[in-house]
């Protein structure tokens, strides 16, 4: 499914070099669930942005479902994105002025699927992330709770292959967290493959795998 | 992404930021209203002189004693011919050629008119009883100059509506004699109000036969002929034969000028479409300005969405995407602007056509068109800028937070 080998990142921050990915080899089967956990700065943000093709490694190879991604040019990475990885953010990221439909919506506008099509998969995700009632509202009339639902609905609106999370309830007070945190593996358990990003051992610790990396190094992998 | 879906977020964009879009709007449409304003005045003055000019009749030709010409050896030497006087005898010679229609002697003078107690400086015009038809004149009372042998001076004349209104009141003028200098002429007729035409007023002036003119003035030498050609088609060929007849007139010497009322109508309509040309496009520098302020409206809104762009990356959308967005919006507020703008020109554009009624101002249809073109070229020219830069922004970078 993923295949990772020798990915190596590394920053320029003035005259130093950083680097945040140091040789990691990573392969992650279809299906699977897993979490990366590690203290800040250690690079478990570059993996995430390596693995959702936001950022290119400087060095290794990246094989997406048996396709080498890693030489590809940014409107094929961008199309790459599109079809194949949802990704759901701290933050939420959720365009101000866009209704909580618009927003679910942005992939499949982005992709040009036929509005008729597009009605069918809205009703079909707010239906099953209880948002049918604030499908019309703006992210500021929704908690964080359904900004993070949305956020989901918006990620699994193209049916990806991947679901990528950084730090999906970082924003979200305990109970808000445990709901999305069974949102999404809710998804996991209908086949889809489940990478989170966390620095929360609580949560981190439900995956059925996971990845300790420090200081760019991948130091601990369990099942 | 459909073209309606473009549409659809780019409005959401416009939308959602009101006063900006107001900003905008407000530049692009001043821009527009300038440029429709002063375009449609310049035509406005452009319709209003060949209007002028089209009342003095159809198909004139101008006939003028001397000839502008550059002769002599040394170069910068000018050597004036002197004219030799057009006679009333020329004229009426001019009536042999088969393309004209009609000729109008004509000699013009001041002469002091006075009727019982009151007296006027006033314009004298020695003519024929063609002038009448040439010039697209029509007479209120009375008749015009009876038609006959022109040398003959009879002493009649008409005169225009405001002589009769200031010198006659509420009498009636016809049959009453006034004095020009030293002669008596009986008043035959007065002329339709006409106002002014080209800084002639025929509301004053007087007309007498040619010939007693003549007299008045104790000359032989006709000030101009008036020609008019049977058709348009004719003016060229009426234009030569002037000058061939006059030529073998004075034995051999072409020399009188010959101005056809199109050259003159063509003339001014060159310069004034030049001008027109020119203050439109001085005001199309408000547009150029009005695309400036969108690209810099467009590059704060590029640092302010960097987020949304990230996002949008993220998402799936690729560079031609992101571009497409912004171009989308700056065109469509362009649009908007040139709309606004037309209709406040508009607006501008019949005030000012109730300040001076008289002339008929319009927008010719060239500013129609580059007005709200230009509108739209500089705009997406100006978020060329702003869209690649918003294009070219790394997801991860624009994502991070902050």
């Amino acid at each position: 499914m993923i295949r990772l080998t020798d990915i190596e990142r590394v920053f320029t921050v003035g005259d130093e070099q950083v680097h945040a990915l140091r040789g990691v080899n990573l392969v992650i089967g279809p299906g699977e669930y897993l979490s990366i956990m590690g203290p800040s700065g250690s690079g478990k943000s570059s993996l995430l942005n390596v693995l959702g093709l936001l950022d290119r490694p400087n060095a290794g190879r990246y094989e997406l479902e048996g396709r080498d991604v890693t030489g590809l040019s940014d409107d094929e990475l961008a199309r790459v994105r599109r079809e194949r990885i949802g990704f759901v953010f701290q933050f939420f990221h959720l365009v101000p002025r866009l209704t909580a439909e618009g927003n679910i919506e942005l992939p499949m506008v982005l992709a040009g699927i036929e509005p008729a099509e597009r009605r069918r998969r809205l009703d079909r995700l707010l239906a099953e992330y209880g948002l049918e009632s604030r499908a019309r509202h703006r992210p500021d009339q929704l908690s964080g709770g359904q900004c993070q639902r949305v956020a989901i609905a918006r990620a699994m609106s193209m049916n990806p292959s991947v679901i990528l999370a950084d730090e999906p309830t970082g924003n979200l007070d305990r109970s808000t967290g445990q709901e999305v945190i069974a949102l999404l593996e809710a998804l996991h358990a209908g086949g889809g493959t489940l990478v989170m990003v966390t620095h929360d051992a609580e949560i981190g610790g439900r995956a059925k795998r996971r990845i300790r990396i420090v200081d760019g190094r991948i130091v601990g992998d369990e099942r | 992404m459909r073209f309606s879906d473009l549409i659809g977020f780019a409005w959401q964009v416009v939308r959602g930021s009101r006063s900006r879009t107001f900003l905008i709007l407000l530049a692009m449409s001043i821009g527009v209203a300038a440029v429709v304003v002063v375009s449609s005045l310049g035509e406005g003055a452009r319709r209003y002189v060949l209007n002028q000019f089209g009342s003095l009749g159809t198909n004139l030709i101008i006939v003028l004693p001397g000839r502008s010409e550059t002769g002599g050896i040394n170069p910068g030497v000018v050597v004036a011919k002197t004219p030799r006087s057009l006679t009333l005898d020329d004229a009426l010679a001019l009536t042999r050629s088969q393309a004209i229609r009609r000729v109008a002697p004509l000699i013009v003078g001041a002469g002091d008119l006075r009727w019982g107690s009151k007296s006027r400086e006033t314009p004298v015009l020695g003519s024929t009883a063609e002038m009448l038809d040439i010039r697209h004149m029509e007479t209120a009372q009375g008749h015009f100059l009876p038609a006959g042998d022109p040398h003959h001076a009879q002493p009649v004349c008409v005169i225009g509506a405001k002589l009769r209104r200031e010198l006659f009141g509420a009498r009636q003028p016809l049959g009453e004699w006034v004095r020009i200098g030293d002669r008596r002429f009986r008043v035959i007729g007065v002329l339709a109000a006409q106002g002014e035409s080209l800084g002639f007023n025929t509301d004053e002036i007087i007309i007498v036969p040619v010939a007693s003119a003549q007299a008045l003035f104790n000359t032989e030498a006709l000030f101009r002929v008036l020609v008019e050609a049977k058709t348009r088609q004719q003016v060229p060929q009426a234009k030569a034969d002037v000058e061939e007849i006059v030529r073998t007139r004075h034995e051999g010497e072409r020399d009188v000028t010959v101005i056809t009322q199109d050259a003159v109508l063509a003339t001014f309509d060159r310069i004034l479409t030049a001008l027109t040309l020119a203050v439109g496009g001085i005001a199309g520098i408000s547009l150029g300005v009005a695309g400036i302020l969108i690209m810099n409206v467009m590059l704060i809104s590029v640092t302010q969405r960097r987020r949304e762009i990230g996002l949008l990356k993220a998402l799936g959308a690729t560079g031609a995407q992101i571009r497409a967005v912004f171009f989308t919006e700056a065109v469509m507020l362009a649009l908007g602007g040139a709309a606004v703008g037309l209709a406040i020109g508009e607006l501008g554009q019949w005030m000012v056509g109730q300040v001076y009624p008289d002339i008929p101002f319009s927008p010719p249809w060239w500013a129609l068109i580059a007005a709200p073109g230009t509108a739209v070229v500089t705009s997406v020219l100006f978020s060329v800028s702003p869209a690649r830069r918003a294009a070219r922004l790394d997801p991860v970078m624009a994502l991070s937070r902050r």
